[in-house]
């Protein structure tokens, strides 16, 4: 069996899919790239089956918000088990259209992931079988993950966060 | 997934089903979940899972609070296996921060961890019991679950929500009566669970309830990204521990038992194998503790590890550091990190974002009780209602971890 390593990870995302795979960086050892939305599932389905890469295994899906570029950033973390090293995949999206293809075609883990992402964040996960709220209450009309929520009522006074070291 | 249906005509009576709402608060399902069911007779056809109702908005809590003040919101996670969250969080602000722990640390995080895995397995093992019809077996060893709690006590002062250890290691030394509890533990525990394997293990009846019951493949079980024991069940050798050795646990002799079938049978041994692991685990590193300098519990970072109290009080430099940490004043570099720890049900990530201040930009827990019940319902179809319900005492699913 091939040596399988960030570099030779690396070497062969740049093969297949040149400038479209962006960003490559590996804080910690942990193997990060960007990708864009429109070949997102291409990159995963390749990352998973090729000979070589086999991240077989999808960890965890999330996103993060980051209201100063206005996007929101959907995470993917893969593992491949036999080679023990790991990927994280990070697509960037406008906050105002937050969409993405679904990762459920490739794993069935990804079903709720993709829920609890769409709950926090609402990105939503394009031909996902059942894109519902999955932690919050159904009658919640945000998506309380987002930057612009505060966690308390910004109207109390009795709670503010400098008294608190924070 | 077997769908052995009855045929019916048309206008059969006996074409109806039955919606069942099993949960939120059904004394069969240990906790706060709800499935709603529909049954043919006794047979499952269809379910729909429905989660969240202790859902407390950890990771939004998170980005509010300084590194420390996130132990004990970990604690809340699988609060069956407290002191492993804690760990784990620790040991990912120490990666962020690149804080190298002393190998006395290290062993002593690996006693209160396995101890930890040891109390988790005893809950869900010994409720497949209790729900498969033998309660004695239920109280006889849920006993040592309360001398594990007994040990956290001295260890931290708490029992169930543990909050152990700080950033660098641990508040305090383990002081004599714990390392009696534990060597005391250690020679009273085998026994029980020697008796304990030796009342089921071969036991026609817990046979009959729970082997070919919920039988999962490889691939179904990769697919829907399950991991720990549930995982290893089905035959797949992934144990974090030994994928991506942390803590030290390279440095230690134990094995990994894989099951072949998935079914609820062999999830049962596997736990059982692994808690003898843990208690040889537990034995090792008493051993090398020996050999490590005694009083060494903490690493040298005193911009997160709180001084003592003396210190702060008799020393202008300590009292500083306390000032700053307590007021959250210090920052911590700009990274992103993911850790994953090996807990009572799998794989628990910490997957944090800094953006360089004092608090998580970003702080995400991958939490293996909500990833491995996302098959729960998939699974039920076809199956028994009775079967049903130790499918799920036997994945070990807590609210906790469900909900975060």
């Amino acid at each position: 069996m091939a040596e399988v390593n960030n570099s030779s990870v690396i070497q062969l995302l740049a093969d297949r899919f040149g400038a479209k795979v962006s960003g490559v960086n590996e804080p910690y050892g942990l193997l990060t790239v960007e990708t864009t939305k429109d070949v997102i599932i291409v990159v995963l389905t390749y990352l998973k089956e090729t000979e070589g890469a086999k991240f077989s295994f999808l960890t965890d899906i999330t996103a993060v918000h980051y209201p100063d570029t206005k996007h929101i950033a959907v995470v993917y973390h893969l593992h491949n088990m036999v080679n023990k090293i790991r990927i994280r995949v990070k697509v960037f999206i406008h906050e105002q259209t937050p969409s993405i293809p679904t990762a459920t075609v490739l794993w069935n883990g990804a079903n709720w992931m993709e829920r609890e992402t769409y709950d926090f964040f609402g990105v939503k996960f394009e031909g996902h079988p059942d894109l519902r709220r999955i932690l919050n209450m159904d009658e919640l009309n945000v998506h309380p993950m987002l930057k612009q929520y505060p966690l308390e009522d910004p109207n109390r006074v009795d709670k503010k966060d400098e008294y608190f070291g924070r | 997934m077997n769908h052995n249906q009855p045929v019916y005509t048309d206008n059969d009576p006996q074409n109806e089903l039955v919606t069942l709402n099993l949960g939120p608060t059904h004394p069969a399902t240990h906790g706060v979940f709800q499935n709603v069911l529909q049954l043919d007779g006794e047979r499952i056809v269809s379910g729909v899972s429905t989660i969240g109702y202790i859902h407390r908005a950890f990771e939004k809590i998170a980005e509010h609070r300084p590194f420390y003040q996130i132990t004990p919101l970990t604690d809340r996670l699988n609060y069956c296996s407290s002191p492993i969250n804690n760990m784990g969080w620790h040991m990912t602000v120490e990666k962020l921060l690149n804080i190298k722990v002393p190998k006395r640390v290290d062993y002593l995080r690996i006693i209160v961890m396995e101890l930890a895995r040891i109390s988790d397995h005893i809950i869900c093992n010994t409720i497949i019991a209790q729900d498969t019809g033998a309660t004695t077996t239920f109280l006889y060893l849920f006993q040592f679950r309360e001398h594990i709690y007994e040990i956290y006590e001295e260890i931290c002062g708490a029992r169930l929500t543990t909050n152990i250890g700080r950033i660098g290691g641990f508040e305090r030394d383990f002081n004599d009566i714990a390392f009696a509890k534990i060597n005391k533990f250690l020679k009273e525990f085998p026994v029980a669970l020697r008796e304990f394997e030796s009342l089921l293990n071969r036991n026609r009846i817990f046979i009959d309830r729970t082997a070919g019951v919920a039988c999962v493949t490889p691939e179904q079980a990769l697919d829907y990204s399950w991991s720990g024991p549930l995982l290893r069940a089905t035959g797949v050798d992934y144990d974090v521990r030994v994928s991506e050795p942390y803590c030290s646990y390279d440095e230690f002799d134990f094995e990994v038992p894989v099951g072949t079938s998935g079914d609820i049978y062999d999830r049962y041994l596997v736990r059982n194998e692994e808690m003898w692991q843990s208690v040889s685990l537990i034995e090792q590193a008493l051993e090398k503790l020996k050999h490590e300098p005694a009083g060494i519990f903490h690493a040298d970072v005193p911009d997160f590890y709180l001084p003592a109290k003396e210190e702060v009080y008799n020393n202008m430099e300590a009292l500083i550091y306390h000032f700053k940490i307590v007021m959250g004043e210090i920052d911590a570099p700009k990274a992103e990190v993911y850790h994953a720890v090996e807990g009572g049900n799998g794989e628990l990530g910490f997957y944090l974002i800094n953006d360089g201040g004092r608090t998580p930009y970003r702080l995400h827990f991958r939490r293996p009780s909500f990833i491995n019940y996302s098959m729960y319902a998939k699974m039920s179809e076809g199956m028994l209602l009775s079967d049903a319900i130790i499918n799920m005492s036997s994945m070990n699913i807590i609210a906790g971890e469900l909900d975060a």
